[in-house]
């Protein structure tokens, strides 16, 4: 396991320097001790941070100066004091992590420059939980530009360089939950979370957290950034669930919730825990790899595709390290019975909470596949019907062949190829139609090979698609 | 004697021009670059060589505050000033002189029109590389004080309309502490125009065979924009200014620029637009207002 802990806490400086002026901030205060205590208790050895106080425009940047040091004074509450600081930070952590994110297709570099300005919020976090540098640390900016699926593979990239290391690490995510400041100077002491709308929206948010629920949390931010201006629209959560494993399967405890400047200020602490509730809806906006600006999530048909990472990405993990070479597993460790799934980026993604294929014995079982293009979700052809649902017209003839190379990249993935294929079954909408023409396709592929057959008509398939088939195929090495 | 604005300045920020420009204050080197922008700066400065100034008096987006404008009040930061987007063009040693009273002339104004103001008097407050690239390509010789003013944020919690509306009142407030200080001040505005970057950068920072605009519908928005200054339509520029913002992503939504029109009350005469060039995708123009062209359009 090499996630030991989770944290999210903010960033704002007034509970490390200025507790005493209110009873909301010397509560913060004390859940960051809290969190401390829990950290030292901890087999951690690395602390990685995301802090939404660091802004980057090119791509994300990593700290990597072994012991940056200066004196550090906030932009908006100066008044507050100064905070010298010098920190111990793992600068070969930093350099990995910046080839996990690069191999993921992200742009990313360290930097280790006297006198960087470190933003207030890291300095605020490792001053309260890591106040003797005991733990080694690093932090990583928060793109403004940034999308989930980025900032997903961006989390992903974290967690394949602490495996890849072999370490124990805890995940620091520094952001505000909702993030509405007071626009004037307030007394201290007065100080709350600047609407109860705000308020109501981050109790609901913590109470995921506190069940331990951070993936589903990580699928509430775009709803809760549109209604409680969420910190940097919630890419700290994203990153935390990415880079924590995406799953609910943790013990939750939030040490503390106060309004922080009118903003929502939480100390929050996740550790793994296997008996935890899992259940989960299945995100659709789930991503590996990193696929340029701006056309991570785009699944319109129109767009041109998306352009392939150099190379494929490598099992980093050590979960899935009996992977083939050209699948992309998720670095999140899983079940055993699951090792033999076989997941692929040379393929359409699923469109639910399934493998594309599964090895039971000497059998391959590849899921219903249809011609959606890996990468850009594009349909050969065309779609079935468009946005409204009005019926198009399209190529049963183009969508076959797609189909049909989409199960054979699933096999070629698993180590296999259409050769293996024992028996097939084949899903169309509109059988009177279509028959013939995806026949005469079929028998191109299928003729020779000749596995058995079964074809249906079906009322619809879940994406605009016309037809989807079902194989089953000679595992690699089966007699 | 009452005091005056001798010029007012659209004069943005981006690192990579001091960087191509390789003054001794600043680590990084660089072969060339950006020349269109930098030779622009150089047309400024000859420019203002004909009049003389007490005090240079800058508005930057990049020192963002959120409880109302925070003022520089001590008179001397000196320290170095590391770009934290671009830390690899941009690690300068600064040293500055501030005109304090000019400063709290100005916090004296705004507060008494309602405004919220602060005081920065923290010495070991370190200095934006906004106010810090604006002062030096104007005045590289850095013998004049400055007055820096945070860019309030009001517009991401309001709207853009309410952002601006805030820094024409601080613009008129500038001007008329700058008029009862008695003092000849040069104004900075220290904003890029269209402000979408790109997300990568090649090995070589300087290859201008990577510049260009990063989409053109800016490009349609800063021409548009630099043409209504050039025939002295600020009012309808600010009318526009919230389309502007929200379409290009302008960085005039930080109130640099709408600070300076309220400065210079709305000027209704032509702008010298000393140069426009992108960098890193963003459109970045100087443009000089020299209110004695007010007087040579009245007559």
């Amino acid at each position: 396991m090499s996630v030991s802990k989770g944290f999210i806490v903010p960033g704002r400086p007034h509970p490390l320097l200025a507790p005493e002026q209110s009873p909301g901030w010397q509560r913060l205060r004390e859940g960051f001790d809290a969190a401390r205590r829990s950290l030292e208790a901890s087999d951690a050895d690395l602390l990685v941070l995301y802090s939404t106080s660091w802004p980057s425009v090119i791509g994300h940047q990593i700290q990597a100066d072994p012991e940056p040091e200066w004196i550090h004074v906030d932009e908006e509450f100066h008044e507050l004091g100064s905070i010298p600081y010098k920190f111990r930070i793992d600068a070969e952590f930093a350099k990995l992590y910046q080839k996990t994110a690069t191999r993921r297709g992200l742009h990313a570099r360290t930097v280790a420059y006297h006198g960087f300005p470190i933003d207030t919020g890291t300095i605020v976090a490792l001053k309260l939980l890591n106040p003797n540098n005991r733990i080694p640390a690093t932090v990583v900016s928060c793109n403004m530009y940034a999308d989930r699926g980025e900032t997903l593979v961006l989390g992903k990239a974290a967690r394949d360089a602490v495996d890849q290391l072999g370490r124990k690490a805890a995940f620091v995510s520094v952001t505000a939950l909702s993030n509405r400041m007071w626009t004037e100077w307030i007394d201290p002491a007065d100080d709350r979370v600047s609407s109860d709308k705000d308020d109501e929206w981050n109790r609901k948010l913590l109470e995921f957290l506190g069940e331990g629920r951070l993936e589903d949390s990580s699928q509430l931010m775009r709803t809760f950034t549109r209604e409680a201006n969420a910190d940097s629209k919630g890419k700290a959560i994203w990153w935390l669930a990415a880079a924590m494993g995406q799953d609910n399967r943790y013990a939750g405890t939030v040490h503390a919730y106060e309004g922080l400047w009118g903003t929502g200020a939480a100390v929050v602490e996740l550790v793994p825990d296997a008996h935890a509730a899992a259940d989960q809806e299945f995100d659709e906006d789930d991503v590996e790899v990193y696929g340029g600006d701006r056309n991570v999530l785009d699944s319109d048909p129109s767009a041109p595709p998306a352009p392939a990472p150099a190379a494929p990405v490598p099992a980093v993990s050590p979960s899935f390290a009996a992977a083939p070479a050209a699948t992309v597993p998720s670095p999140r460790p899983a079940p055993a019975a699951s090792r033999e799934d076989v997941r692929t980026s040379t393929a359409p993604k699923p469109v639910g909470p399934y493998p594309h294929a599964r090895r039971f014995g000497d059998l391959l079982f590849v899921s219903g596949m249809g011609p959606r293009q890996p990468g850009t979700d594009a349909i050969p052809g065309g779609p079935v019907r468009d946005a409204d649902g009005q019926p198009l017209d399209y190529d049963v003839a183009a969508q076959t062949r797609a189909t049909i190379e989409n199960i054979q990249a699933v096999l070629e993935a698993a180590g296999s190829g259409l050769e293996a294929v024992v028996d097939i079954t084949c899903f169309l909408i509109d059988m009177d139609r279509d028959f013939a023409t995806f026949n005469k396709v079929y028998g191109e592929y299928f003729a020779e090979i000749g596995p058995t057959r079964t074809t249906l008509e079906v009322r619809a398939l879940p994406t605009p698609i016309a037809v989807e088939l079902k194989a089953i195929a000679r595992a690699p090495g089966a007699e | 004697m009452s005091g005056s604005i001798v010029a007012g300045v659209l004069a943005p920020h981006p690192p990579h021009l001091v960087y191509a420009e390789n003054p001794p204050q600043n680590e990084p080197r660089a072969e060339c670059g950006w020349e269109g922008l930098r030779w622009g700066y150089e047309r400024l400065r000859k420019s203002l060589s004909d009049r003389d100034f007490d005090v240079i008096v800058v508005h930057s987006p990049h020192w963002k505050t959120v409880v109302g404008h925070h003022i520089l009040g001590l008179p001397h930061f000196k320290s170095k000033s590391v770009d934290p987007i671009f830390p690899n063009l941009f690690r300068f040693n600064y040293d500055v002189s501030v005109d304090v009273d000019l400063s709290e002339a100005i916090a004296a104004e705004a507060s008494a029109d309602g405004l919220t103001t602060k005081l920065m008097r923290n010495p070991d407050f370190r200095v934006d590389y906004g106010t810090i690239i604006a002062c030096h390509l104007a005045n590289p010789a850095w013998d004049k004080p400055i007055v820096a003013i945070s860019s309030n944020r009001s517009h991401y919690y309001f709207s853009n309309e309410v952002g601006e509306a805030e820094q024409l009142a601080l613009g008129r407030a500038t001007a008329r502490a700058i008029e009862k200080s008695g003092k000849r001040a040069l104004l900075l505005a220290s904003n890029s125009l269209s402000h979408r970057h790109f997300t990568e950068e090649g090995e070589l920072p300087e290859d201008m065979s990577a510049e260009h605009i990063y989409h053109h519908g800016q490009y349609l928005w800063d021409m548009r924009v630099l043409e209504l200054m050039k025939q002295g339509r600020i009012r309808e520029l600010l009318h526009e200014m919230p389309d502007f913002i929200e379409q290009s992503v302008s960085e005039c939504k930080e109130g640099s620029l709408t600070w300076l029109f309220g400065a210079l009350g709305i000027p209704d005469y032509p702008a010298e637009v000393h140069a426009y060039g992108t960098v890193i995708g963003t459109g970045n123009a100087v443009v000089e207002w020299d209110p004695r062209r007010a007087l040579v359009e009245a007559k």
